[in-house]
Order: structure tokens, then C-alpha cells, then sequence
């Protein structure tokens, strides 16, 4: 489903990806974790071409990632996105910031476009806030919207960049239940956090990076009992606390 | 010490909120007091006195004669009050004028409401233009032609003003956008474009269009001095709509075009759903001033000799068989200006107050 090979990525002489090899079999859920600017952000950007990569090759099915306005916005309809801090659209209702894409990328009816909104506003427990604004709602409210804003898609792949690193930790609970529930309906998911009994529970596979490299990748069960790499166990020991 | 709440605090509505009281307001504190004081004296020493000028001693009928050596003229307004509205138009066609005034005003207050925001409503605008000029100029449909350098007063301060607006707010955020533009060509044109009109002051902009538009332009192609002068206009109002948007574009963080670009949107949905809607919500209010003093702007094409309602007005004052009441007849001009510029600033206000998105209103 997604192919990474040989990826490298520089911000001006910062080598912030270095040689990163990854595959990601259709539904398989990745938690990706590492300490802060070790380019967790960056690889999950690379995947739907909101960074470019300098060096290697990324493949989403046949699909090449490279900086070509077309391909990027294919690419980006199969891939869905959910950010750290939300950025859900502040001028427009839930409901519109959910129906917005699937009416301009999938040219669904307005009609069409706002009964799966609906739906997915369902699933994510918020179908009665439809017609509040971005900024009426809690923030565990906005995540949950923007998680299903991105579903609207009906996205092969999902990617989560830290989604409940903004909340506050009792909203944080609200946010994960969707993502597991989501987790056990086939969808491939690439997960940014920290959230280590989440990552425990949903992950097939957990991806440590550190200073830009994949440096152990492993079960949840190997990861957590066995980490084998120092920097991980180092990691490890300082998430405990 | 130790305390477990046993029955749950009642919810109730909010109390009554004291009104501040509107004297206490005035005078509070030694500073204003003394502020107050002095305002009071000064307006009881002039109100008196304007009122024996503009009512006891004002002359409301009668011809010149009756205004000499009287307070206001005002007999003087109400017979300049067609020129200076409608300016040297033919009296005989003056209906045609009266006409536009009457077509562009209720297509203003058609669109004020939001609900009005569509694209009918801009259909009913090209419309309502197309029906001004030809109404205006004539030589089509058996209405006599009248030259551009006949027209005046109302008509060509709302035209000159809607032709700012329509043609500058579109110009305005392409230069926006161009001045943002990754592409250093079109950063550069933008830049350069906004800057020198910005530094050149309207009056002089003015003048070289109209001086100069001769030189520039092609041999065979004239321009009457309207047109030149809606030219100078436009492009001074799109290069101060272009700053203020640019600062509006500034303002939406840079996550919102990327989760944009996230959901698969093409460049120009983000750009016209996500990116402008923001962009323009947060530069409402230095937009209404860029407005405002737009509309006051086309008050400068007396320089170039257009008969817009300023000019018409002075041009009134010149008539040897009365008086030259100019406090009079500027008051009245003010007055005119005043209620389109503060009608437009208080609904700018009711717009945002209104607008949702961006932060919520307490
Ligand atoms: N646009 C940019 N320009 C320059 N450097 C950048 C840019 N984005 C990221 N970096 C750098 O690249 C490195 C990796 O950044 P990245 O955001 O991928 O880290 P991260 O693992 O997501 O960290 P965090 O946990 O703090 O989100 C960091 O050192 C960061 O400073
Ligand atoms: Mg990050």
C-alpha cells in the first residue's frame, strides 16, 4: 500500500530524513514514535506530498509521490490527514467543513456530500454540533470533527500527526476511542503519538525513529518488553516517567 | 475542614446587569468633567448663534436678492439643488440621471443583506450598469446622446465610486495574490505597481492620467477624461485594497492551506473556499476605511474638470445672481457625503459583528 525507499529529505543543510525504507501492507496500523525533531512529522508529510523529498522513491499502490500538482491531488484523495493542532476551516459550519471536499474532489451533490457528513458526524459522536462553528466546539470536539472531515474522503489511508498532543488530557480519551474504533475497520493507518497504551493496543507494528533514521521497528509486545536499539530503551524509560 | 457538597448548586438565569448610567458616563472624573464643561459652554455660546443663522435669519424662498444681507441661504440650495445633483446634464433628459441614481441606489440596498450574496444579485449588477451607462450616454434605444463631459454630480460620484470598487477589489487581490506569489515576476509587477500608486498621491495620478493618457495611448485610441479618470481611480484603489488584503492573507495561519491541500483540493478551491473567504473576514475592518475613503476620493476629479458633486456644487456657487452661500452649499455636499460614508461604515460594523468563523464573539 505504501512504499518507501531510500528517502532522504534536507531543510537546507539539515538532514532531517535519512534513508528511510518503509512498507505498509493495506490495514496494517503503524504508530510511529521518537523524541521531538526526529522527523516523525516529516516522514508522514512525505507520504502525501506536503514535503518533498529530495531522495528515494515513495509509492502509495502505484501511485509515485512526486511534485506534480495532478498526481499530488489524487494522491492526497486516497490519503487522509489529520493534524496536531486541528486546522479545521473557521468560517465554515462542521457540517461544511466535512461536506467541503467530497463536493469539490469527488463532485458529489451538495445533497449527497452533506447526508455522508452527516454519517460520519455520527460516527464520531457529534452529528448534534453539525451546524456550530470550528471555533464553538471543545477541542476534543474539533479533533473528532477533523478526523471525520478527513474520512469524508473515504480514504484508503489515514495519517494522524500527533492528533491529541493539543488536548487536554480529558478530551484525549474521547479522540483515541474513535481511532481505535476506526482501527478495527480495515483502513490502513499511519499514527504519530505518544499515547503509549493506544499504540499498545491498536499497533500491528511500532516505528521508532530518532535524529531522522527508523532505528527499531517491532511489535508492540517486542517493542515494549524487548526494545533492542539504546536509543529506544532510553526513549522508553523517559515515557514511563 | 474537610467539605463534600451534598446537594448540587442550582442552575439560574444571569441577574440583571446595572447599566452604566448614561450621566455618570459623561461626567466622571475631574478630566472629563472639565472636557464636558467646556463642550457645553462652547455649544452653549454657538448653538444660539447657528440657529439665528441657519433658521431665524434663513431665507428659504425668494430669488438672490432675498438672500442679501440674511442668514443661510437656503433658497439659494433649493434652486442649485438639481444642478448640483445632476451637474450640466441636459435639463430636458435630467429624468435619465434621475433615473440611474434611483436604478444604482436600490441595487445597493438590494445587496446589502447577506442573504442577497449571489450570483444572481452580481447578475443584477451588470445589469443595473450596463442600464446606467447606456442611460448616461445616450445614442441608442431613441435617447439622445450626451458626451461623457456632460455628465455630472450624483451619477458620477456613484459611478466613478462602484467602478473603484468593482474593478479594484478584483484587481486588488490579484495583486495580493501576486505580491505573494512564489514566482519572482509576478512578485516583483505587483510590488512595483502597489508601491508607486501608493506613493503617488491620487490628485497627481489623476493629472497624468489625464495629461498623459494622450501620449500613451495608441494613435487612433482616445480616451474621454472619464474613462482616464476611472482608470487613475481604479488603479489606486485596487493597489490600497491590495495591501489590506495582503495583510488579511497574512493572517490565516499556514496549517489552513495545508490541511486544505490535505483533503486533495485543487489550488483554486483552497485559494476561493478556504484561503480569501478568511483572508478577507480578517481585513473587514481596514477594508471599510480603504472604502470609505474611496467613496470620498472621487470628490479629487474636480482637478480634471468631471462635474462630480463637489464640483457641481462649486460650480453652482459662480451663478452672479446670488450670493455665494458657500458654508451652505458645502454643508449640504458634507451632509450627502456623510450619510453614504457613515451608512456604509455602520453596516460594515453590522457585518462584523455578524460574520462567523474566526473567533467566536463574546
Ligand atoms: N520547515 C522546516 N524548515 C526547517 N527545518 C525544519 C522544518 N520542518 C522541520 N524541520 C526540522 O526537521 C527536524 C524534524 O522535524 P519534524 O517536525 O519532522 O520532527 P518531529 O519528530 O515531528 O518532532 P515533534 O515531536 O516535535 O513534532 C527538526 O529538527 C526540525 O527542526
Ligand atoms: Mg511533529
Amino acid at each position: 500500500m505504501i512504499h518507501m525507499a531510500g528517502v532522504g529529505k534536507w531543510y537546507g543543510d539539515y538532514h532531517a530524513l535519512r534513508n528511510v525504507s518503509l512498507d505498509v501492507a493495506r490495514g496494517e496500523r503503524i504508530v510511529i514514535c521518537g523524541p521531538s525533531g526526529s522527523g516523525k512529522s516529516t516522514l508522514i508529510r512525505c507520504i502525501n506530498g506536503l514535503e518533498t523529498h529530495d531522495e528515494g522513491v515513495i509509492r502509495i499502490g502505484e501511485d509515485e509521490v512526486r511534485p506534480d500538482r495532478r498526481v499530488l491531488q489524487r494522491i492526497r484523495a486516497r490519503v487522509g490527514m489529520v493534524f496536531q493542532d486541528f486546522n479545521l476551516f473557521p468560517h465554515l459550519t462542521i457540517l461544511e467543513n466535512c461536506a467541503l471536499a467530497p463536493m469539490k474532489v469527488r463532485g458529489l451533490a451538495r445533497d449527497a456530500a452533506e447526508a455522508l457528513a452527516r454519517e460520519l458526524l455520527e460516527r464520531v459522536r457529534i452529528a448534534d454540533q453539525a451546524d456550530k462553528y470550528p471555533a464553538q466546539l471543545s477541542g476534543g470536539q474539533q479533533q473528532r470533527t477533523a478526523i471525520a472531515r478527513a474520512l469524508a474522503m473515504q480514504p484508503e489511508i489515514i495519517l494522524f500527526d500527533e492528533p491529541t498532543s493539543a488536548l487536554d488530557a480529558e478530551m484525549v480519551k474521547e479522540v483515541l476511542d474513535i481511532m481505535k474504533a476506526l482501527a478495527t475497520e480495515g483502513i490502513t493507518m499511519l499514527c504519530v503519538t505518544h499515547e503509549m497504551g493506544f499504540a499498545r493496543e491498536v499497533a500491528d507494528r511500532i516505528i521508532f525513529m530518532d535524529a531522522g533514521q527508523i532505528v527499531e521497528t517491532g511489535s508492540p509486545h517486542d517493542f515494549f518488553t524487548a526494545p533492542c536499539h539504546e536509543r529506544t530503551r532510553a526513549f522508553l524509560s523517559r515515557l514511563l516517567y | 475542614m474537610r467539605y463534600v457538597r451534598t446537594a448540587p448548586e442550582p442552575v439560574r438565569p444571569a441577574p440583571p446587569r446595572p447599566k452604566r448610567p448614561a450621566l455618570r458616563s459623561i461626567v466622571s472624573g475631574g478630566a472629563n468633567l472639565l472636557t464636558t464643561a467646556i463642550i457645553v459652554l462652547f455649544a452653549i455660546r454657538a448653538v444660539p448663534h447657528l440657529l439665528s443663522w441657519a433658521v431665524t435669519h434663513g431665507v428659504w424662498n425668494g430669488d438672490g436678492d432675498a438672500c442679501r444681507d440674511a442668514g443661510a441661504c437656503w433658497a439659494f440650495l433649493r434652486a442649485k439643488m438639481p444642478f448640483i445633483l445632476f451637474g450640466i446634464y441636459p435639463e430636458a433628459e435630467r429624468w435619465r440621471p434621475i433615473l440611474v441614481v434611483l436604478i444604482l441606489g436600490a441595487a445597493t440596498l438590494w445587496s446589502l443583506p447577506r442573504a442577497h450574496w449571489t450570483r444572481a444579485t452580481l447578475g443584477l449588477w451588470g445589469v443595473a450598469i450596463v442600464a446606467s451607462l447606456l442611460l448616461m450616454a445616450g445614442g441608442r434605444l431613441g435617447l439622445s446622446p450626451v458626451p461623457t463631459s456632460a455628465w455630472g454630480g450624483l451619477p458620477i460620484t456613484m459611478l466613478l465610486t462602484i467602478f473603484s470598487l468593482a474593478l479594484g477589489f478584483p484587481l486588488g487581490i490579484v495583486l495580493a495574490l501576486a505580491r505573494r506569489s512564489d514566482m519572482p515576476v509576478y512578485r516583483w509587477t505587483a510590488t512595483a505597481l502597489i508601491e508607486v500608486m501608493r506613493a503617488m498621491p491620487l490628485v497627481t495620478l489623476l493629472f497624468v492620467a489625464s495629461v498623459m493618457a494622450p501620449l500613451l495611448l495608441p494613435a487612433g485610441v482616445t480616451a474621454d477624461n472619464l474613462t482616464r479618470a476611472l482608470v487613475a481611480f481604479v488603479l489606486s484603489s485596487s493597489a490600497y485594497i491590495a495591501e489590506v488584503v495582503r495583510g488579511g492573507l497574512q493572517g490565516v495561519p499556514p496549517g489552513q492551506q495545508e490541511s486544505a491541500r490535505a483533503l486533495g483540493l485543487g489550488r483554486s478551491t483552497v485559494l476561493l473556499s478556504i484561503i480569501l473567504p478568511q483572508a478577507i473576514r480578517k481585513a473587514l475592518a481596514p477594508l471599510t476605511s480603504t472604502v470609505v475613503v474611496i467613496i470620498k476620493n472621487s470628490s479629487l476629479v474636480l482637478v480634471v474638470g468631471l462635474f462630480d458633486l463637489l464640483s457641481a456644487g462649486r460650480v453652482s456657487l459662480n451663478d452672479p445672481a446670488w450670493p455665494t452661500p458657500y458654508a451652505e452649499t458645502y454643508l449640504v455636499i458634507a451632509l450627502i457625503y456623510f450619510v453614504i460614508c457613515y451608512g456604509f461604515a455602520r453596516y460594515a460594523l453590522h457585518l462584523e459583528r455578524t460574520t462567523q468563523g474566526g473567533e467566536r464573539r463574546p
